[in-house]
């Protein structure tokens, strides 16, 4: 008995002691990417009033390619061009490792537009608009927008302004792909309401149970896409 | 006939002189001497591989993302922005059809192929000391790299300094073309130092102050001071008290790593050492730190002026920046500011957080940041960035806190001064 409870005290000693280190004290890449935490939250979690968007979980390609993005300047933050400036390709891929194999979290999200909006939204992502040559987001993204590994995120999980922010950065010309930048081409063909509606539905939807990027698929992409290989 | 006479000594004879004074440097300039040209060899693209990146070449002949040393990066200076030109052997847009000696008139006369003055912001005011040969193997080392097509962009200067006349006069205020003189008082490791610390490495560009024209003010060389348009400030290389020994090889580890025992580089230093300082070899940074301990003191760097903090001011500052730190800073940088070694930077004793101004270190806490990735540091550690979480209140707070504890003297930081940056 007496044992038993040392042993059962042991682990709550051991437990609390993992809790305090904030991560896997064992992976040293847990305390390399502290200065991430910041914004990104513990793990890549990022809080409900956070705008960095969650990116535990994200497919590593993806992330690899956000990293380089940032540090060459393809996108725009300045916080990030500073973070990243003079890190390697290889370190990079390796924080990109370690947040592609962290677990999500759901962070919940009442929805903020009305109900046609939000249909409106629901149709452009579930089916695209092929007069337009509007591919579904779903076409890439995945039917349930979970991602497609190596390279394709999943677009759930996030808030409704970061989404907006990404589609308007990609229309002005502020964020861009490797070539062709298939996402650019697809926000140009959008309005600012259509951007609106399919932001505010997607960020309306949870986390499913099973929510893991999509395995690789064959056959191609809808649109061609240079950060997808 | 009087008046004619009169209006000749105004306005004519002092035009002259400025033309004189203008054209006068050109006279100077010899002619363009080819001489014979050194093979290609292996060794010799090897050992200009090894000096163009001593001379980082590539940080700024480089658009992040883009191919090598073929130009394009955009270089801001106060006067409007400048780009960096195609180093590649592409013939049309790049130095395919120069020759040697053209290289080296570029280097050492800051003369373009086509005799057109070429914008300091090229350094040529330091690379004028790399000698022939050096610049020769460099010349090699380019013309070995694959031919990239990328034109010139069109500088984006105000009027009038994107006149050849503004670059004339520039130049006979600021520019003497020379070659680093051995001295033979000092030992072949100084006169090594001195070679790639005035020469390539162009380590004044950025730690000697300059004037309001953008000359480099030599009366307070290596005196440190703002780099113009970055918002990072240089430290002085020429410290009023002799270095010790143990600062030169935290200067040595900082230098080859980007990391040392209690501080990293930030900034565009961690760029400069990113591209260039870490493939240098050990004596030759041994020769550089040599040189820069034996650098003669020069006056405090000017300081932007500062919003006055009264004592009271201080003191509540001090006490509210006690909890901050212990909340966000004291994890990693220690109970005492010890920080931990080669991890994260001590604070005691730390001349980036305790320098006269603290530009440098409200920038660090707004934007973090990591140290530079190379070989013998392969993954530093980093610093979050506070500019959502801590209020410029906050960040005045903790860094006159961190600036004024632990045997650290620094005054105190004003949130008007976190607010300009």
């Amino acid at each position: 008995m007496k044992k038993r409870f040392q042993a059962a005290w042991l682990t709550a000693l051991l437990l609390a002691c993992a809790g305090t280190a904030g991560a896997n004290p064992a992976d040293p890449m847990a305390e390399r990417v502290q200065a991430c935490a910041g914004c990104h939250g513990e793990e890549g979690r990022s809080a409900a009033e956070s705008y960095a968007p969650s990116i535990a979980g994200k497919p590593a390609g993806y992330l690899y390619q956000q990293l380089l993005g940032f540090r060459d300047g393809r996108r725009k933050h300045a916080v990030m061009q500073q973070m990243l400036a003079w890190l390697s390709d290889d370190y990079l891929r390796d924080m990109a490792a370690y947040y592609g194999t962290r677990e999500p979290a759901q962070v919940p999200r009442p929805p903020r537009a009305t109900a046609a909006v939000l249909a409106r939204g629901r149709q452009l992502v579930e089916q695209g608009d092929a007069a337009r040559r509007l591919p579904a987001c779903a076409a890439c993204h995945g039917d349930q927008l979970l991602g497609v590994q190596p390279a394709i995120p999943g677009l759930l999980n996030l808030r409704d302004e970061y989404l907006q922010a990404q589609l308007g950065a990609w229309r002005n010309g502020s964020r861009h792909a490797p070539a062709p930048d298939c996402m650019a081409d697809i926000a140009r063909r959008l309005s600012g309401e259509e951007i609106a509606a399919i932001t505010a539905w997607i960020a309306t939807r949870e986390l499913p149970q099973e929510h893991r990027p999509a395995p690789r698929r064959d056959q191609p992409l809808p649109i061609d896409c240079g950060g997808v290989p | 006939m009087k008046t004619l006479l009169k209006w000749f000594a105004l306005l004519l004879l002092p035009a002259l002189a400025a033309a004189l004074w203008l054209a006068w440097p050109d006279v100077r300039e010899p002619a363009l001497v080819e001489g014979a040209a050194l093979p290609a060899t292996a060794a010799r693209i090897e050992q200009g591989r090894y000096l163009a990146r001593a001379g980082n070449c590539i940080a700024c002949h480089t658009q992040a993302g883009q191919a090598p040393y073929a130009g394009g990066r955009r270089i801001g200076t106060p006067f409007g922005d400048v780009f960096s030109t195609n180093l590649t052997p592409d013939r049309q847009t790049g130095l395919g059809a120069w020759t040697p000696g053209e290289f080296w008139r570029a280097m050492h006369h800051g003369r373009s192929r086509d005799g057109r003055l070429l914008y300091p912001a090229f350094p040529y005011t330091s690379y004028t000391r790399v000698s022939r040969k050096d610049s020769d193997a460099i010349f090699a080392y380019l013309q070995s790299l694959p031919a990239v097509a990328a034109p010139r962009q069109e500088p984006e200067l105000r009027f009038p300094y994107n006149t050849q006349l503004a670059l004339r006069a520039w130049r006979a205020l600021y520019f003497r073309p020379g070659e680093q003189r051995e001295d033979a008082q000092r030992t072949a490791q100084w006169n090594r130092g001195a070679y790639l610390v005035e020469g390539l490495g162009h380590c004044n560009a950025c730690h000697t102050a300059r004037n309001a024209l953008g000359g480099i003010d030599l009366a307070r060389n290596y005196g440190g001071g703002p780099i113009p348009t970055l918002g990072w400030e240089a430290p002085p290389l020429a410290s009023p008290q002799p270095m010790s020994d143990a600062q030169a090889a935290e200067m040595v580890e900082l230098l080859q790593g980007g990391t040392s025992r209690h501080g990293v580089t930030t900034g565009p230093m961690a760029e400069v050492v990113f591209h260039s300082l870490q493939y240098l070899q050990a004596a030759d940074i041994d020769a550089m730190v040599t040189y820069i301990r034996s650098l003669p003191p020069v006056g405090d760097a000017p300081v932007p002026r500062q919003p006055r903090v009264s004592a009271a001011r201080r003191a509540e500052l001090m006490r509210s920046g006690e909890p901050i730190y212990r909340q966000h800073c004291a994890d990693c940088h220690g109970q005492q500011g010890e920080g931990r070694d080669y991890v994260y930077p001590a604070l005691v004793g730390n001349r980036m957080l305790t320098g006269a101004s603290a530009g440098n270190a409200i920038r660090s806490v707004l934007l973090g940041g990591y140290g530079p990735s190379t070989a013998r540091h392969p993954q530093p550690h980093g610093m979050p960035s506070f500019a959502q979480r801590l209020t410029s209140e906050e960040i005045a707070a903790v860094l006159t806190y961190a600036r004024g504890n632990w045997g650290n003297e620094a005054p105190a930081v004003s949130p008007v001064e976190v607010q300009r940056h």
